[in-house]
């Protein structure tokens, strides 16, 4: 089971490109049709250089780009198949757009048992940064563990 | 209630300014997002896997419809001016689910030399049930 000791853990950085095709695949799997996502004169109609992404594509980017994804689970002998989304929040500092290059760094901020010990919430909080070293953007969400 | 407006005028407390309903999800969706959004959970696309883990089925990506909801986030306001966005996953989205977003003003602040809306979002499936519930923070 998790314990205290996990909180203030850092895990790899990763660093994540924001690519046109990837972005459209995503697009068209939501069914999203705003064409400020796809197309340029479109974007810089709404001020922007290029295409934006849309508000949860971050989460996907830090999965997209990294080479172990769940390395955070492996890292604390968490199996996959009891872990479920809590929370998820992200804080928009600045525009992520078509060709940036970011880097996600994580670090567990919590952890809480629930229920007796029956599930542990474990709290991670992600600084996001551009190829700039612009600080874009924070995310947080909330691991649950079953641990029955 | 008063009636559906955009953030082009200035909204005030009790606006609807979000709503929009998505088709049915089905497998095919689920896979199609596990590739999409490098989610590689089995647990989302392998029954197997699923079943081994103590659920019924596979189920949906609690980011798929926090997808759906940014998407119907961002219908209404311009994805410049969303300032946060945040959801709590209140239950598990099943394969089948016809999800609804909805979202309403509830407050209106100044923050960070700016005018912003405080907006209540919720992602109900074709019973009603809540399966996302959050807030976004928009520029006005």
């Amino acid at each position: 089971m998790v314990d205290q000791s996990a909180v203030g853990r850092r895990f790899t950085p990763v660093t994540a490109h924001v690519e046109a095709g990837r972005l459209r695949y995503f697009l068209d799997t939501l069914g999203e049709t705003n064409p400020v996502y796809r197309d340029a004169a479109a974007a810089k109609a709404e001020g922007f250089a290029a295409p934006p992404i849309p508000p949860t594509y971050l989460f996907c980017l830090e999965m997209l780009d990294n080479e172990k994804p769940f390395e955070f689970l492996e890292a604390l002998e968490i199996d996959l198949g009891r872990v479920l989304h809590g929370e998820q929040s992200f804080t928009y500092h600045a525009p992520v757009m078509v060709g940036d290059s970011l880097t996600f760094s994580p670090q567990v901020t919590s952890v809480t048992d629930k229920k007796g010990g029956a599930m542990t919430l474990i709290g991670v909080e992600t600084t996001v940064t551009n190829q700039h070293g612009v600080h874009v953007a924070d995310t947080t969400r909330t691991i649950v563990v079953r641990n029955g | 209630m008063t009636d559906m407006m955009d953030m082009t005028t200035s909204p005030t407390v009790g606006d609807r300014i979000v709503h929009k309903r998505f088709p049915a999800i089905n497998r095919h969706r689920l896979a199609l997002y596990c590739g999409a959004s490098g989610d590689h959970n089995p647990i989302h696309v392998d029954i197997d896997f699923a079943k081994a883990s103590g659920f019924p089925d596979v189920f949906t990506h609690g980011m798929l419809v926090m997808g759906y909801l940014g998407q119907a986030l961002s219908d209404a306001v311009p994805p410049g001016r969303i300032r946060s966005f945040s959801t709590r996953f209140a239950a598990i989205t099943q394969l089948g689910a016809e999800i609804t977003c909805e979202g309403q003003v509830t407050e209106l602040i100044e923050a960070g030399g700016e005018r912003r809306a405080r907006l209540a979002l919720t992602a109900r499936d074709q019973t009603g049930e809540i399966k996302l519930a959050g807030e976004a923070i928009v520029a006005v």
